[in-house]
């Protein structure tokens, strides 16, 4: 048989002759003021709460680890499908299934509080009673840096409309999450918009610490044969690398707007060269989402891939390349 | 990604599922069906009847892996190391892996899922496979048997020539019934119209089943019915098969009657059959087949000759 090359786990791959310049590369990167050890970090909904993707590898490696969107209530989600494969990308309608806040406090938390993981908690929900109150029994939880609101939600109380497609609602909730909460809150976006900017300038005036940038992209597909959408849910959202000029875009658009707020670029990301991309855009920081269905180590091989890249090119700190994108004039 | 053939990357000394770069030893036509045999020592090792493994892809556009059932694996002897699947072309994923070539080289994450629980006392088991979900159950079979339980099994598929390794089957088990759609081979019917025989002759203690959903509402309906154990390896559509993404769920009734989604690659894909809240599903058994009974032909009413019966001479 050909030789195996073993990889003890909690070690990515590596090459000892290269191990002193790697070793000169600075990873560490801060976001919203939390400190990180790297940029890496997880897409929400894309990493369960973490114990799937440690059978693979020791998750608190990565910089931190953005947990699956949690309500107040447990939540079943949709009927089946549930997703379709589409050019480059993928369509997903789970419908936020989770256990709700409390058993998530109970089992989910603890575990990765056993883990040592940088924890960055998301938090959803249908009404701005909702997000504070889920945002209130997230305080004082050790582990936890920072808590993302997904506000890719239907607001109930406005016709169902989506928060994020709205500055003024956008802005509701994040004033009422961060009367409660104990560290930074970014408030994650959609690119379904006309401006990103005036939203994420609503936000910030609102209390936001910091921006997630993009959610997925609503899309639809439809079997041509039996006339159905692939979803049961008739609309999705449309991740994976399909998106990920979409999402590069709307994380130099803001920002170009808004120097000063710290972004968390999400979108796409399957190599390091990608990951460099959100970074030169003005992401502190990247999510890797759909990438992880395909490749379970991804985040552990982005993390060796961007020492490597930068050690490479004699780049020793990330925040060099924050925001480092040049005009062609 | 790895990309020579034989490494891997994965937690040593434990169950864990693993990904592997592996070798393609074989690609071949098994009935209607293809057959992929790859060189996986970490995943053989580890794997049992019912967990799956999801294979990289090429192809136009295609992102996700594919998962497929493990038909076969050796431990020891010149192919120890070796996984096989068996599959059907349905879709630009499935076409592509039809078009590898032998030493090859697919990426392969596994084993996944949760596997098909073995009895923990003597009992006669049924296997009732439908299409290529047989070839799982071959593999369950061989671990019943090296077990020393009786193995009975249904094998049903749309036609003679969509019925996968009839001659493994009667191989590995004490009978095999036969059931096709089309009356091309064995019973004309669907292998619900022949379980509740086959449990009565055989003394099915426990049914295993792996095809195609509606199939599995059937069986299990039946099996619930009949109070009968019922064990089915469902199919649902997967993003990652490691159990982050929440596609594949299924509906599962729980013990105080609730009704929760749980996920087929992790929490599955074996599921206890009577527990699934099939009514919450898109999965409908359909409507029976229509089997025209057979006319008995009338006995003739003479004898035949012997120039009759062979000819003039």
């Amino acid at each position: 048989m050909t030789d195996v090359r073993r990889i003890e786990a909690g070690q990515a791959p590596r090459d000892d002759a290269d191990a002193g310049r790697d070793a000169a590369v600075d990873l560490s990167t801060v976001l919203a003021g939390v400190e990180l050890p790297n940029p890496i970090l997880t897409a929400s909904g894309c990493f369960a709460s973490g114990p799937e993707i440690d059978r693979f590898y020791d998750v608190e490696q990565l910089g931190a680890i953005v947990v699956k969107s949690i309500t107040l209530e447990p939540r079943e989600g949709l009927p089946t499908p549930r997703m379709a494969e589409t050019p480059s990308g993928m369509l997903n309608a789970i419908g936020l299934q989770n256990p709700g806040i409390d058993a998530w406090l109970d089992n989910d938390l603890p575990w990765l509080q056993g883990k040592g993981a940088r924890v960055v908690a998301s938090i959803a929900g249908k009404t701005v009673a909702d997000f504070r109150e889920v945002a209130r029994r997230l305080r004082h939880r050790a582990g936890i840096v920072a808590i993302e609101v997904n506000l890719s939600c239907p607001n109930v109380d406005h016709r169902g409309l989506v928060f994020a497609c709205s500055p003024t609602a956008s802005a509701e909730v994040i004033t009422a999450v961060r009367r409660e909460v104990d560290v930074p809150v970014l408030a994650k976006l959609t690119s379904d918009v006309t401006d990103v900017v005036s939203v994420a300038q609503a936000v910030v005036d609102a209390g936001a610490h910091g921006l997630t940038l993009i959610n997925t992209v609503l899309g639809m597909s439809i079997d041509p044969d039996t006339g159905r959408p692939a979803l049961s849910n008739g609309y999705g959202g449309l991740s994976g690398p399909a998106i990920r000029p979409i999402a590069i875009r709307n994380v130099h658009q803001v920002h170009q707007a808004l120097p000063e707020t710290p972004i968390l670029g999400c979108g796409g990301v399957r190599d390091v060269t990608d990951v460099v991309q959100f970074l030169r855009a003005g992401a502190s920081a990247v999510s890797v989402g759909t990438t992880t269905f395909v490749d379970p180590f991804a985040g552990q091989r982005l993390i060796a891939e961007l020492r490597r890249w930068m050690a490479e090119r004699g780049i020793t700190s990330v925040s060099e390349l924050i925001g480092a994108v040049h005009p062609w004039t | 990604m790895a990309s020579r053939a034989g490494t891997m990357q994965g937690r040593i000394g434990t169950d864990d599922p693993v990904q592997a770069s592996c070798e393609v030893l074989a690609r071949r036509r098994e009935g209607a069906y293809w057959l992929l045999s790859i060189a996986c020592p970490s995943i053989a090792e580890r794997a049992k009847p019912g967990q799956f493994v999801n294979i990289a892809v090429g192809g136009f556009g295609t992102l996700l892996r594919r998962p497929f059932s493990i038909a076969r694996v050796s431990k020891q002897g010149v192919a120890a190391g070796t996984v096989d699947v068996v599959f059907d072309a349905h879709g630009p994923g499935t076409d592509w892996l039809t078009t590898v070539s032998v030493h090859d080289v697919v990426d392969v994450v596994g084993p996944l899922g949760t596997p098909f629980p073995l009895p923990q006392r003597k009992v006669a088991c049924l296997l009732v496979g439908g299409g290529y979900g047989v070839a799982p159950l071959l593999y369950l079979a061989e671990e019943l048997t090296r077990k020393g339980l009786r193995v009975d099994m249904i094998v049903g598929a749309a036609s003679q020539e969509r019925i996968l390794s009839q001659i493994e089957a009667k191989r590995l088990t004490a009978s095999v019934t036969f059931t096709t759609d089309d009356g091309s081979y064995g019973v004309h019917g669907r292998v619900t119209d022949v379980l509740e025989e086959v449990v009565e002759n055989c003394h099915s203690g426990v049914v295993y089943a792996c095809g195609p959903n509606p199939m599995l509402r059937a069986v299990s309906e039946r099996c619930k019915e009949m109070k009968l154990p019922v064990q089915v390896a469902v199919e649902e559509h997967m993003a990652c098969g490691i159990g982050v993404c929440f596609t594949c769920v299924m509906p599962m009734r729980q013990k105080d009657g609730t009704v929760r989604m749980k996920r087929s690659c992790i929490d599955g894909p074996v599921f206890n059959g009577a527990r699934i809240a099939w009514e919450a599903t898109r999965f409908d058994v359909g409507p029976p087949l229509l089997v025209e009974p057979e006319e008995a032909e009338a006995p003739p009413e003479v004898r035949p000759s012997e120039a009759d019966l062979w000819g003039e001479s």
